[in-house]
């Protein structure tokens, strides 16, 4: 042994510590990697050895190399022997190696739950702390379930770096373990005023980040909080309840009319900028929440706005960026407070920061107008031309495009100029927006009727230019705006200058580059270029080049029947015997135009993304039966590109359907004609805006010209975007002018005292009239569509496991594990010199003993809200709540044993009947000038066994201690002891209870036969200290277990209620009481609460009820309330059991 | 709700990673390559506040920095922390380092790794901020490094360590 110990430490002095391989590795910097595996060698021998030193050395240079990227998961199982190392010093560095290393998927980790137990009840806070530490981090549902109970324990701890410590932790255990939730809850919120710092910030810490998920359970804390808000000094706290304000307010707004002025009051005094911040933040998420028409905070917009704009102009970047980012929230609700402030905004676009351009963008978005978007956009596509990441360019590229389509368009004035900014767009590369400006291309080019021909002049010259979209594979994401192009040109072919041309360049080889879903439009456009073309050439007479035409697309088409893609092949394939028998066809003279584009005959209309989900199911329409006999072939209908376009077939039906008053559109639209006729600053689309255009006087012609291919990066032949705005200037200065003359007519008309026209439209300023007819057509949503909107809640978030009603009293099943007595004694055994077991302690939370009226609390809510009386209970100990049946404080407990099943008429019914006195299962057990006993009997169906919960109140001024119950055990029935002990020996009180204090312990008992209520004699032994010495005490104690208490509230249907009362195994007996008074919910309540029974149905003045014996004994009830009487039949397994229950019961009901 | 925490060097170099959320070891490194990248082309005044990353792909979340001489400080939080408030609590953790090393300095956290984590452990638990008083901080470890050191005074080598 000795020689071990001393080769233990010469070892020691010879293997590297963390310093040596740091220093190793920094002294290897070529060959890293070969040193770093030496090193893992001889780690793997150090963790051989059996000296604890050297391993937790080896697991600490591990924990290094761990940050390095290496995997340790193989030494899982040496940490875990380094976390159980008895010095701290290695302990520490062994809970660190699992913390950086640990993971759910870590199967060693369930070997912990014992020894992390140990260590949290060890008598080192620092182990403890160690324990939690490393807990908080690789905590597993498993350890969560196991653990919840000594953590929640530990919340109560004496020391206040365990107590914060433990109460952060429970956020995680929450959430791995939902269940846990509701019983540690209580506790978690009387540590919000805890009398160290630390723990209540921590508190707030947890309940914050549990209410940002699921803020409306939280509500009822809001007085709490704001108490909090107004009395606390701490920087941190604030910060976190005013950021929890924020998120509560838009559910309640009554709070936010109360926080405004604090707030104001906070913004005003606070030196420090975090808090202001904050401040303003939530004020502005109050104002969110009022926005519909409160004009009296318009000052605190103001207010807010003000300190913003010094916050963007102060010359810290981080303020800055911080009032970007809140200015951007008001900008939604308050637009107009922002629009001010646009000068300041655009220069921030200019910055040199990219998170400030960031934010300044987002500013952008709601604050252009008619006025200033093509400037704005100009701005814009200057800086995605310089913009150096991809990240900030791709963002550029989404905000325009963002900003120009918003509301329908509403702020574009030209379209043109939008179709130029969308090709400009196309040249950007490596972006990943392709399809975001192919989808408004098709967009704009399907709703803006006036704009097709422009549109289509200018796709078909992308087209021609494919080859510099899709050159490069780097380029890949903007090839996408050819789909768009080729189905612009295709679809609108009758506007193309020169459709042959096009139809080539549809044709290319170089084409089947693109993906296959490119090319499946392709394919399909092609047919509707060609229909065209054929069109025209019959019309023409010029049969020989129609033939030419379909020569070529028999010789082009081949290239894609060889495609890989199906879609593409099958179209393809389609096609080529179609065109191959128009061929044919042709060679007889036959004309075959008229035809071929009837395939493609109808309009397509947008429709609104919804609206297929919103077709209502007419009335008695079954869509499963079969209308007509199955066919044996199955029609396949084509694809449609995409969702947005519809049927002609819908369309139609829709026209169908009866308008709703033929006469007066007709007649609105001849006064619309009329006009628009007698307006002179209605450009008309008709008959060709490309002309109109080019007619203008100093207007540049737009070429579409020769294709110059020596500067590959400029889709030649595209107008620059940049001409517009020029030309917009120009046509509304031209505009500005026309108008002045037509006020002056106007004017000379009145003089003339005769008006033109009455309707006619008075413009403003502001007004600027499009250039072209903006027809924008409505995507269409069928009739009746239904205003469903669905829910878009991800079921998959972890966080909505935690959304738990906090109120709901809490039931038996929800209890926390606990260890049992005997697995407590079991694991101490080995061990004497650790400390009381702490897994005894205060089996669950401490239990609320009243049952609160709903009614009651809805009534406490308001008045709390509304601050009448400022909350001032104090939890002190829960015998003086038991005691105070009004306590302002709300029980969210579990009423001992009676739990009821959800949604039963019980809880139900007890809404709408008078108030019901306050009850509690705990009666009176012994008391003395020392202590006050009282305890609760309860079942669990669990090996026959009752929990005995007994509260011990200090009434003394002495601290009580070393307290020992004894029970003497009958036959039937016995205290469950620790493993060993003599039936003679008394079982230890698991805590100490300084003056004034009270505190609950559990005890549990086994029974043979329940049949008959039991005694059992006992003494509680103590020593009472205080400052003049220590006394020993004794009180002594009758336990009475009645024959109710061995029943467990289980619910039962009401189906098999009626099957085990058919059975006719049971026996019956009944009882009746008079002179009752109390309503028959109450009764029910009270027979439910104090007797475990559940309801199982009731109607009217009559209700079954139902409850199991823990030893599985079915009672069931019949209780019938007459006029001041009740009566109750019962049918039971057995028949002594029965008697005694209902003697029980009677006496219960005797009382109401 | 805190993310990550990492410190690292000018030239990327990690001397000290937590991750409140677990990462494979390879995404580890690669959220720190990623970070170093993001945060070292940075100019020394612009905002201290970062969006896009590996990290912070989800929406809500964010990194927050201080750049100190040869070191950088990033803090990866969503949108319950306050963006000023961590950005002060990168000062504290600084300044407790400060006077826990003694004048810190860089070769201070490349050798002792571990006993930055110690210290760390005390601020920041499981993601959460647990303590932002200074002096307690310090007062905690220095409590904590006496009770090492007297195990180191009184080695016994008793059955269970041996074992």
């Amino acid at each position: 042994m000795a020689l071990k110990m001393v080769k233990g430490s010469i070892d020691r002095m010879f293997d590297k510590n963390l310093q040596d391989l740091v220093r190793g590795i920094r002294n290897h910097k070529e060959d890293e990697a070969k040193y770093i595996s030496q090193c893992i060698d001889e780690i793997k021998q150090e963790l051989k050895q059996d000296n604890i030193a050297v391993k937790a050395n080896a697991v600490c240079k591990l924990t290094y190399l761990q940050m390095l990227g290496y995997d340790i998961s193989w030494a899982a199982f040496n940490i875990i022997e380094v976390m159980s190392a008895s010095k701290f010093t290695f302990k520490r560095i062994g809970y660190l190696a699992a913390s950086q290393s640990f993971h759910e998927g870590t199967d060693v980790i369930m070997l912990t739950t014992n020894q992390i137990r140990k260590d949290l009840s060890s008598p080192s806070q620092y182990d403890t702390g160690v324990a939690l530490t490393g807990l908080s981090c690789f905590v597993t549902p498993d350890l969560a379930r196991d653990l919840a109970n000594d953590i929640m324990t530990l919340m109560s701890h004496t020391k206040p770096y365990i107590r914060k410590k433990a109460v952060l932790i429970m956020y995680k255990v929450f959430l791995k373990y939902p269940e846990s939730l509701r019983p540690a809850f209580p506790r978690l919120k009387e540590k919000l005023e805890d009398p160290d710092p630390g723990v209540q910030s921590a508190a707030v810490n947890v309940i914050c980040e549990l209410a940002r998920r699921n803020p409306k359970n939280y509500l009822s804390l809001a007085p709490l909080f704001f108490k909090l808000m107004t009395s606390s000094t701490n920087n941190w706290v604030l910060i976190k309840i005013i950021k929890l304000f924020g998120a509560l307010t838009p559910l309640e707004p009554r709070l936010g009319k109360k926080l405004i002025e604090p707030l104001t009051n906070l913004i005003h005094s606070t030196s420090a900028m975090s808090l202001l911040y904050e401040c303003v933040n939530t004020v502005i998420a109050v104002l969110i929440s009022l926005s519909s028409g409160m004009p009296n905070h318009s000052a605190s917009i103001q207010l807010c706005v003000q300190k913003l704009r010094i916050l963007i102009e102060d010359s810290d970047q981080n303020l800055k960026y911080l009032g970007l980012l809140a200015m951007s929230k008001i900008l939604k609700t308050h637009p107009k407070s922002v629009q001010s402030h646009k000068d300041l905004i655009l220069q921030c676009l200019d910055d040199k920061d990219e998170s400030i351009r960031l934010r300044a963008l987002d500013l952008l978005y709601g604050m252009v107008s008619k006025k200033n978007l093509m400037e704005i956009v100009k701005k814009l596509m200057t800086h995605v031309d310089k913009a150096e990441g991809t990240t900030y360019r791709d963002e550029l590229l989404t905000k325009i495009i963002d900003i120009c389509s918003q509301s329908n368009y509403q702020h574009i004035t030209n379209f043109e100029w939008y179709i130029s900014i969308l090709v400009e767009l196309t040249r950007l590369e490596g972006t990943r927006h392709g399809h975001l400006i192919a989808a408004q291309m098709l967009d704009v080019a399907i709703r803006v009727k006036a704009i097709r021909k422009f549109a289509v002049s200018q796709m078909s010259t992308l087209l021609d230019n494919a080859h510099l979209v899709a050159s490069s594979t780097q380029r890949n994401g903007i090839c996408e705006v050819l789909y768009a192009a080729a189905w612009i040109c295709g679809e609108f072919s009758e506007h193309l200058q020169e459709p042959q041309h096009t139809l080539e360049a549809m044709l290319r080889p170089k084409v089947t580059t693109l993906p296959g879903h490119i090319q499946a439009v392709y394919v399909q456009n092609v047919v509707k270029l060609y229909a065209s073309i054929l069109q025209q050439k019959e019309q023409a007479a010029d049969m020989e080049e129609a033939q030419a035409v379909t020569q070529l697309m028999v010789d082009r088409l081949p290239q894609f029947v060889q495609s890989a893609d199906l879609e593409v092949q099958e179209r393809a394939s389609c096609i080529l015997q179609l065109v191959k028998h128009v061929q044919k066809l042709q060679a007889k003279a036959v004309p075959v135009a008229e035809e071929v584009s009837a395939l493609f005959a109808g309009e397509l209309n947008p429709v609104a993304p919804k609206a297929q989900k919103k077709v209502p199911v007419p009335e008695g329409l079954d869509l499963d039966a079969w209308i007509n006999e199955p066919l044996s072939d199955s029609e396949s209908e084509d694809e449609k590109p995409k969702a947005m376009f519809h049927e002609e077939e819908q369309r139609q039906a829709k026209h169908r359907l009866p308008e709703v008053d033929e006469e007066e559109l007709a007649r609105r639209r001849e006064a619309r004609k009329q006009e628009q006729a007698n307006n002179p600053f209605y450009i008309k689309s008709s008959p060709s805006p490309q002309k109109r255009y080019q007619d203008t006087p100093g207007v540049e012609h737009i070429p579409v010209v020769q294709i110059d291919l020596s500067v590959p990066l400029k889709v030649p032949g595209l107008p620059l975007s940049d001409q517009y705005v020029r030309l917009e200037e120009e046509r509304r200065h031209r505009q500005r002018l026309e108008k002045d003359k037509r006020r002056k007519k106007r004017r000379d008309k009145e003089k003339k005292g005769k008006r033109r026209h009455s309707s006619l439209p008075t413009e403003s300023d502001e007004d600027i009239a499009p250039a072209q007819q903006v027809d924008i057509v409505t995507e269409e949503m069928p009739e009746n569509a239904l205003p469903s909107d669905e829910d878009d809640k991800d079921p998959n978030d972890p966080y909505r496991a935690l959304d738990i009603d906090l109120d709901k009293p809490l039931a038996d099943s929800e209890k926390l594990p606990v260890q049992k007595h005997r697995n407590a004694e079991n694991a101490k055994s080995p061990e004497k010199e650790d400390v009381p077991v702490v897994e005894k302690k205060s089996k669950k939370p401490k239990k609320k003993e009243k049952k609160h009226k709903e009614k009651e609390r809805e009534k406490e809510k308001k008045k709390e809200k509304e601050r009448k009386k400022p909350s001032k209970h104090k939890k002190k100990h829960k015998k003086e709540r038991e005691e105070r049946p009004k306590d302002k404080k709300r029980s969210r407990k579990k009423l001992p044993g009676s739990e009821e099943a959800p949604g039963e008429p019980v809880q139900n019914g007890a809404l709408e009947e008078g108030p019901l006195p306050p009850m509690s299962s705990y009666s009176l057990l012994a008391e003395n000038s020392y202590i006050k006993m009282t305890y609760g009997v309860q079942g669990s169906l669990q090996d026959s066994q009752v929990t005995v919960s007994i509260i011990l109140e200090n009434r003394s001024s002495s601290v009580l201690k070393s307290m020992e119950l004894s029970v003497l055990d009958s036959l039937n029935t016995r205290m469950a002891r620790p493993e060993g002990s003599s039936v003679h020996d008394g079982v230890p009180v698991p805590f100490q209870l300084p003056p004034g204090v009270s505190n609950e312990a559990q005890f549990v008992f086994t029974v043979q036969s329940i049949v008959m209520a039991q005694k059992l004699k006992g003494t509680l032994s103590f020593i009472a200290k205080d400052d003049e010495g220590a006394t020993h005490e004794k009180l002594d104690f009758k336990l009475h277990f009645s024959c109710s208490s061995y029943l467990t509230t289980t619910p039962c249907y009401s189906d098999a209620f009626a099957k085990l009362l058919e059975s006719g195994d049971l026996s019956m007996s009944s009882i009746r009481v008079d002179g009752i008074s109390m309503s028959f919910q109450n009764l029910l309540t009270k027979i439910c609460f104090h007797h475990h029974f559940s309801v199982v149905e009731r109607v009217d003045s009559c209700a079954s009820m139902y409850s199991r014996s823990v030893q599985g004994h079915h009672v069931c009830l019949l209780v019938k309330r007459g006029e001041n009487s009740v009566s109750v039949d019962g049918k039971c397994s057995d028949a002594t059991l029965l008697s005694n229950v209902l003697e029980e019961m009677k006496a219960t009901l005797a009382t109401c | 709700m805190i993310k990550a925490i990492l410190i690292f060097s000018n030239q990327g170099k990690p001397w000290l990673s937590k991750f409140y959320q677990p990462y494979s070891e390879d995404t580890q490194q690669q959220i720190i390559g990623e970070t170093f990248h993001l945060v070292s082309k940075r100019d020394e005044n612009v905002c201290n506040f970062l969006e896009g990353g590996l990290l912070i792909g989800r929406s809500d979340n964010k990194l927050i920095y201080r750049h100190y001489a040869t070191l950088y400080f990033v803090f990866y939080v969503d949108s319950s922390e306050s963006e000023l408030g961590i950005f002060d609590l990168i000062q504290v953790f600084v300044e407790t380092l400060d006077k826990c090393f003694e004048n810190v300095c860089e070769l201070d956290l490349i050798f002792h790794v571990d006993k930055v984590h110690n210290i760390l452990v005390e601020m920041v638990m499981g993601g959460m901020v647990l303590e932002t008083n200074m002096n307690e901080i310090v007062t905690q470890i220095d409590t904590q490094n006496k009770l090492e050191k007297s195990e180191y005074l009184i080695p016994h080598f008793d059955n269970h360590d041996r074992e």
